[in-house]
């Protein structure tokens, strides 16, 4: 598992490239399905690439975990809830794409639902950020969109920032992010956080640091899964966390001073560019062409970077300006 | 009776998890030391300038 044939110019580079994903995992919850596509194009095999990618991934959240749950932004009830939902729904999740493989949609089901995924959550929190409703000012005050349905049966569960939740509104939801993320093979980052911030109602940073909780058991489970199959490339994965460490406690402090709506603006810009990445890349992996695949994961690294800039900018002007977006009013606590 | 070549397997995958927990709980304290005590001296050379 020790890493041979990798240079110091590789090293340098997955370090750089890991300060990246950190400050979009740091900030947003999510960042791994930049790693994986990346390590194939530089030419890993998938093993190495998808075992380093959960490992790498694993690491980041343990220190994302730790820097939030210092800001007080993780939830463990829900995070617990989040984790047995998800789980089962990954599970019934994989099993519907070994049916679809089975007669031969595959492909086509899992490249669809990406981007439809991507775009549409992208989409819908764009939209939503650049208007003037904001979703707390709906409904029942929380963040919840108000048709959400909140089934008043007990077990009912009080999260962080005020938000009471029936436990069975709250377990088929967190089945419900389950089910893609099994489905497309990836941690589901980009649903969690979305889903914990319009359909159960918390605020962003607590949605945040609770999906990183979750992805870090599950990403420690994973990750021993594939270092079983000799998956881990520790060359690999100790340069990535390196700069990943280093980015992730960047993005982490930022989430406090840049204003919920500009962050949520920042997120939704994201995920339209990773749908586009992953529709240009899947067309031209089901075309066999290869400069497709590179330009797929050059517009995932590039928007990555300019959203890692732009954060880090806007971070930065909120600590020479005077404060005007308090803690508790991102937090809710 | 054991099976030498799984259990050699296991300890080697837990290994390399434990390598990369072990690494993220070094950076962190690092980092924590670097954010934490060096970070707001020069965020408040920042404010005042």
């Amino acid at each position: 598992m020790l890493g041979t044939g990798v240079g110091v110019p590789a090293i340098v580079g997955f370090g750089l490239f890991g300060v990246i994903v950190g400050v979009i995992f740091g900030y947003f919850g999510m960042g791994s399905f930049m790693v994986t596509p990346t390590l194939l194009v530089f030419g890993y095999d998938a093993t190495v690439a998808v075992g380093s990618g959960l490992a790498f991934v694993f690491g980041t959240a343990v220190i994302a975990t730790l820097k939030h749950r210092e800001m007080g932004q993780v939830d463990y009830t829900l995070g617990l809830v989040t984790i047995v939902g998800t789980t089962i729904g990954i599970e019934v999740g994989k099993r519907g794409l070994l049916y679809f493989r089975s007669i031969g949609l595959a492909d086509g089901v899992v490249t669809a639902a990406y981007v439809l995924l991507l775009g549409g959550v992208g989409a819908m929190v764009v939209l939503e950020a650049m208007g003037d409703d904001s979703p707390a000012d709906d409904g029942d005050g929380t963040g919840r969109l108000p048709w959400v349905p909140t089934l008043g049966m007990r077990p009912c569960l009080s999260l962080r920032g005020g938000v009471n939740i029936s436990a069975w509104t709250l377990v088929p939801l967190t089945f419900l992010t389950g089910l893609p993320a099994g489905l497309l093979g990836i941690g589901g980052g980009f649903i969690r956080v979305p889903a914990l911030t319009y359909l159960v109602g918390v605020t962003m940073p607590i949605a945040v640091g609770t999906s990183v909780f979750a992805i870090m058991v599950s990403g420690g489970i994973g990750s021993l899964s594939w270092a079983q199959a000799g998956g881990v490339e520790l060359a690999v994965v100790a340069p990535l966390l390196l700069g990943s460490a280093f980015g992730a406690r960047l993005g982490s402090s930022v989430t406090d001073l840049v204003d919920a709506e500009t962050g949520r603006l920042y997120f939704g810009i994201m995920l339209l560019f990773g749908a586009v990445a992953v529709a240009v890349r899947q067309v031209g992996i089901r075309f066999e062409v290869p400069e497709l695949q590179v330009l797929g994961v050059v517009l995932i690294v590039g928007s990555a970077t300019i959203v890692t800039g732009t954060v880090l900018y806007s971070g930065m002007r909120a600590v020479r300006r005077p404060r005007t977006v308090s803690s508790s009013d991102r937090t809710g606590d | 009776m054991t099976d030498i070549p799984s259990l050699l397997s296991t300890v080697g995958s837990v290994s390399a998890v434990g390598v990369v927990l072990a690494e993220a709980l070094v950076l962190h304290a690092g980092y924590g030391v670097l954010f934490d005590r060096v970070g707001p001296s020069v965020v408040d050379r920042f404010e005042t300038e």
